[in-house]
């Protein structure tokens, strides 16, 4: 990426590291928009047994959905505070960020928990089965965006701290970040409210 | 003689490999043309194994009710000789031709990410390992509550479910043992690779094109590489799901796919097929673009068509995505969705039809010198028309119900995929020969193995479409005698061992040529694209100073003109022209800065086959330390200096 | 119109029957020689796409075989126009293979929904895919069989098809083309043989180990014959009671444990489905084993004494059965008629 022997090539206006994230990004909406498929059609399978609506509990979920999305707030807060080249605060950030979505991720296994002790589990039958493959893949994602963040974090309490255009980018996880937040609210809406 | 800039001195822990040379200079290499030449040679080296496979399947039915292989060993052998040449052959030698070749085609340095073309390659070593490891590790034998009269042999402990791998005869219950999660694992692996490499060469074309390459400019294997990337970017996500699922079921107790859960298994027909009808344009774009160049510079005209040729591969692409309920029509379809899917299986003849015919109109009045890459293009002409017109027969959805299942289909798809794809390549193998080596073949021997391959190919895949006809059901072990289906079975086994022979002579006419070939002129064939305007074989910098493009087919422009009759006639220029641009090109002017070499991408690779290994077996220890090689390749990958520009 | 387009080529159609199976007569599974009203009009369905495709293959390698021969490159040969496309022939092209698919389309759309529509007259037979045999029910007689299917040929028959264990095919090319068998899900097949006749059938659907060995045979029999047919299957088998070999048979039978999975109405009933082919009328079937093997006394000492080696992966254990005791069941079997 320097400047001083750039190797000329036609300009289209998008710097190769984003657009390669918004591929990769596009072939992750797929992922998750084949996984929510299938999961619609088995919800909608009339087969007796155990089903998610017999365990979950709306009210605990709506506050750990919260949380994930404030952390896309926090996570925003970083970005400008990077952009402000103010080392300081961005780390603060960063790490709410992280610690919001550890928290996010400790109250998923809390729930997982709990619906273990009702029954509900991985091979009951193909409701269970469905939902944790569906929110598993997506607190796997959760839990992936956590590790670039502390690593972040990590690369930030450095000498030379954070800068946009460093290798492990700043912008990059915000990116993947609130792509992850944003499939949340539809895993969301399609596995607790449809 | 080189002016390639020395690696800066680090002040990393982790000190990026120099060597230029020698065995380590492969495995951390990041230059596209190595990564290209390491793809070919591992495809290769499976497609002979894929073969001997074929050969063996061959054997086992030339004649009936035969006992040279027990019905495990040969479900096994069709598994592995459809899973091998798909994902381990024709894919990864795509692959080879795109590393190869992209960057130089669109006149870059590299591709947009080395290190991530050199974890896709490593990954893809690592996924057709772990595949085979299943000879040495699976294990297979009869369903839940069946006998088998004898052990099952180290061959038949491979997958045995078909490369379509349908449920749920897959399952765990029908297919007990480790060798299907070989395979699920195995082609989650090799799609994670197909994957990053799409994502890069997107990102190459749109973003690394040099001065003056627009996109209408580029050219039509450059298009194609675009068209299969995409492809593989939304297709691969919906088998890598599935395959999930698979696991899932076959390791974790849950029943996607099995009725006794309240799972379904026509489901995993529709995700496979999902995938696996874009799939086969991923398997046989390539070839269209390799065809699309070496017809033109063989007849000495440009592409009749070219915008048309462009489009109607993406609109191929993109109607792909929406056929795929054709290999379903005996399936639990309804009758409306076979109407419909027969309808749109039949309006993607019309763009093949397109390209066929704008290829014909190419060499319709060229002067068209008929060298073995020419042979092995007209050939695929002749050969996927065939498969493409019965393909058409499939779409009529009743008689469909006929050839289904049967040895038709067989004869179909490999008049697609060996008679289309497999003589595309060989096309493109032959006519880059010079560019990668430096050398030329030998075009008798060349000769000589277009014929024979074109005659052992027809008289294996021919009578195929008459057997499956008579009823010759596909994926059958033994056939009765009363079938009367032995003669041309017979036939095609003996035009099968005339392929393999067409392959030995291939394989002498490469060695020898690479050996002891004549030193190749950088532009042998007089040729339209700017790859040939650099010497051969490739410098490790590809264009030692931008080209600039000014039109599609640049480089025949600057050889050309055109008098008033529309004729070519040959620029006073050219000679020198060609002169100086070796001289150019073999010495830099400016310095050139390469991306280093890395250790990161195979340290990386190295842990998904023992994720794999940690699900078949059962071991948190094996994940564990799969999971350490993934994260210390990933921290020294993140963490080490970043090259200075590509 | 598509009768008559057919009836043109039909002549051609023999011709290249003749020359292309030279080396093959009388093969069982042929799905070109149409012995029924379903497979009929599938045939010519595909014989009509048939002869446009062989249209179509001429004049493309024709003109390629042409190009090679006019346009190939000799000494003094000038350099070729540099021809970059032309828009109408592109046009013309493209809408050329329109109009020939669309006019394929209207006849297969009207087939797909003629062969799918349930005959007003039809029998029901239900279709149980097993691996690897094929069982039938008769839910209007009460009938359960196995491997071999009889039919009546005064009317068509209607399949009710599912799976008990992974995915089948059933396939009888001279009669229909093939509709797969489902676990979970029922999948439906019409046949109409237009003569009294014997057909093969096949599974297609790749399904395990002895996939190439789950056959079956289908028996159209005349309105008579097939009521004839009819009692027989509706009586029970007889308890023997006498000292012959037969009955010998019979003990074997209750003894060494083929009741496990095998019924026979009147000597060993049971409530529900049971894994195996029911055996009440064993004799009158002309294969068994999945209609692997033809029903005669080697076969069956074959298939007795180790029914693994000839179907891998079969659920019908050896039973280190004695040659007498095989021989007594094999007497045994004999009198299932």
């Amino acid at each position: 990426m320097s400047t001083a022997h750039a190797y000329p090539h036609e300009d289209t206006g998008v710097e190769t590291r984003k657009l390669g994230m918004w591929v990769f990004l596009s072939t992750e909406i797929l992922f998750f928009g084949t996984l929510i498929t299938t999961f619609m059609i088995f919800k909608g399978k009339d087969f007796p047994g155990i089903k998610l609506t017999d365990v979950y509990d709306i009210p605990f979920t709506s506050i750990s959905s919260f949380v994930l999305l404030m952390s896309s707030l926090t996570m925003v807060l970083a970005h400008n505070a990077l952009e402000s080249d103010d080392q300081e605060k961005t780390r603060v950030w960063l790490l709410a960020t992280a610690m919001l979505g550890a928290v996010f991720l400790a109250g998923q296994i809390y729930e997982f928990t709990e619906f273990y002790h009702k029954g509900f589990e991985l091979d009951t039958n193909i409701f269970s089965s469905s939902f944790y493959v569906l929110t598993g893949f997506h607190g796997l994602h959760v839990f992936i965006g956590v590790v670039l963040l502390l690593s972040l974090w990590g690369i930030g309490q450095r000498q030379n701290g954070l800068t946009l255009e460093s290798g492990m980018n700043l912008e990059f996880v915000a990116l993947y970040w609130h792509f992850v937040d944003i499939v949340w609210i539809v895993l969301f809406t399609v596995v607790y409210l449809i | 003689m080189t002016k390639i800039l020395e690696p800066k001195k680090q002040n990393s822990i982790f000190r990026r490999p120099s060597s230029e040379t020698g065995i380590w200079s492969w495995i951390t290499t990041v230059d596209h043309k190595k990564i290209g030449i390491m793809y070919g040679y591992a495809a290769f080296f499976f497609l002979l194994i894929g073969g001997l496979e074929a050969l063996v399947l061959r054997i086992q039915l030339s004649q009936p009710d035969n006992n040279f292989l027990s019905a495990a060993e040969y479900n096994a052998m069709f598994t592995m000789h459809g899973t091998t040449m798909i994902f381990l052959a024709i894919m990864p030698i795509s692959a080879a031709f795109f590393n190869y070749l992209l960057p130089l085609q669109i006149g870059a340095r590299d591709v947009a990410f080395p290190r991530l073309n050199a974890l896709s390659f490593w990954i893809f070593i690592f996924g057709g390992i772990f595949l085979y490891s299943t000879f040495i590790f699976g294990t297979a034998g009869a369903p839940e509550g069946g006998y088998l009269d004898e052990e099952v042999s180290w061959l038949g402990s491979a997958p045995n479910g078909g490369w379509f791998g349908y449920q749920p005869n897959a399952g765990l219950k029908y297919s007990p043992g480790t060798a299907m999660d070989f395979w699920a694992l195995g082609l989650q692996i090799l799609g994670i690779a197909s994957l990053i490499s799409a994502f890069n060469f997107i990102t190459t074309i749109i973003n690394m094109r040099t001065k003056g390459m627009r996109f209408m400019r580029m050219p039509v294997f450059t298009w194609m590489t675009f068209a299969v990337s995409f492809l593989l970017a939304f297709s691969l996500p919906i088998i890598a799901i599935a395959l999930f699922y698979v696991t899932f079921d076959r390791n974790f107790g849950t029943s996607f796919f099995l009725v006794e859960g309240g799972g379904d298994p026509v489901l995993w027909q529709h995700l496979f097929w999902l995938f696996g009808h874009p799939e086969v344009y991923i398997l046989i774009l390539p070839a269209f673009g390799i065809v699309s160049e070496v017809l033109p510079t063989f007849s000495r005209k440009p592409l009749f068509g070219y915008a048309a040729i462009v489009f109607a591969g993406f609109g191929i692409a993109f109607i792909g995505f929406g056929v795929w309920a054709h290999h379903m029509f005996a399936s639990s379809i309804s009758t409306v969705a076979q109407a419909g899917f027969g309808l749109s299986t039949m309006v993607i003849a019309v763009p093949t039809g397109v390209k066929i015919f704008n290829w014909l109109g190419t060499i319709w009045g060229g002067k068209l010198k008929l060298n073995t890459p020419m042979l092995f293009s007209l050939g695929f002409i002749g050969m996927f028309v065939i498969g493409g017109l019965s393909g058409v027969t499939h779409s009529i959805v009743p008689a469909d119900t006929q050839q289904t299942d049967t040895y038709y289909i067989v004869a179909h798809f490999h008049y697609v995929l060996f008679g289309g794809a497999m003589f595309g390549i060989f096309s493109g193998l032959y006519y880059w020969f010079p560019k990668v080596w430096g050398k030329m073949y030998n075009e008798t021997l060349g000769k000589i193995h277009f014929w024979l391959m074109l005659i052992g190919f027809n008289l294996t895949f021919g009578p195929m479409h008459w057997l499956g006809l008579q009823g010759q059901v596909r994926r059958t072990w033994v056939y009765a005698k009363e079938t009367n289906l032995q003669f041309w079975n017979v036939i095609v086994t003996i035009g099968a061992f005339i392929i393999a022979l067409s392959i030995v002579v291939f394989m002498i006419n490469w060695i020898f040529s690479k050996r002891n070939g004549e030193k190749a002129p950088f532009d042998p064939w007089d040729a339209r694209t700017i790859e040939w305007s650099i010497p051969s074989p490739t410098p490790v910098w590809n264009f030692s100073t931008a080209p600039n493009v000014k039109s599609l087919d640049d480089f025949w422009h600057s050889k050309y003109d055109e008098d008033e009759e529309g004729r070519a006639v040959r620029k006073p220029t050219a000679d020198q022209l060609l002169i100086d641009l070796e001289e150019d090109g073999l010495n830099p002017k400016e310095e050139i800065i390469l991306p280093n070499p890395s250790y990161f991408p195979i340290v990386l690779a190295s842990g998904l086959p023992l994720l794999g290994y940690a699900v078949i077996f059962k071991s948190i220890a094996l994940a564990v330390v799969g999971v350490i090689l993934i994260l210390s390749g990933s921290f020294g990958w993140g963490t080490e200096p970043l090259e200075e520009g590509h | 119109m598509l009768m008559k387009i057919f009836f043109k080529f039909k002549n051609l159609k023999y011709l290249f029957l003749v020359f292309i199976s030279a080396c093959i007569d009388n093969a069982p599974l042929d799905s070109l020689s149409p012995e029924g009203p379903y497979a009929r009009s599938i045939d010519e369905l595909f014989w009509l796409t048939f002869w446009i495709a062989v249209i179509i293959f001429v004049l493309v390698q024709g003109a390629l075989l042409v190009s090679v021969l006019l346009f190939r490159d000799k000494p003094n040969k000038p350099e070729p126009k540099q021809v970059h496309g032309n828009t109408k022939l592109e046009i013309i092209w493209t809408v050329i293979p329109v109009l020939i698919l669309a006019f394929i389309a209207v006849p297969t759309v009207r087939t797909i929904f003629d062969l799918a529509r349930e005959p007003e007259d039809a029998l029901k037979i239900e279709v149980i895919g097993h691996q690897w045999w094929f069982e039938y029910k008769y839910p209007d007689y009460g009938i359960t069989t196995a491997n071999v299917l009889v039919i009546p040929s005064d009317r068509p028959v209607r399949l009710e098809m599912w799976s008990n264990d992974v995915l089948h095919n059933y396939w009888v090319p001279k009669l229909n083309g093939k509709r797969y068998l489902v676990p979970g899900q029922k999948t439906y097949l019409n046949l109409h043989a237009d003569n009294p006749d014997e057909f093969w059938a096949q599974c297609g659907e790749y399904c395990g180990l002895s996939h190439s060995k789950m056959r079956g045979r289908v028996i159209s029999l005349s309105e008579n014959d097939f009521n004839l047919w009819i009692n027989n299957e509706q009586q029970n088998a007889l308890k023997l009671e006498d000292g012959s070999l037969a009955a010998e048979g019979q003990s074997v039978f209750l003894n060494a444990g083929c009741t496990q999975c095998h019924v026979i109405n009147g000597v060993w009933d049971t409530q529900g489905d049971r894994i195996a082919p029911n055996l009440t009328h064993f004799a009158a079937r002309t294969v068994f084993a999945g209609a692997a093997l033809e029903n005669n006394k080697e076969n069956l000492t074959n298939w007795l004494a180790n029914p693994a080696k000839i179907k891998p992966g079969t659920f019908m254990p050896n039973l280190e059965l004695t040659e007498a005791e095989i021989n007594a069941l094999i007497a045994y079997l004999g009198t299932l008629k």
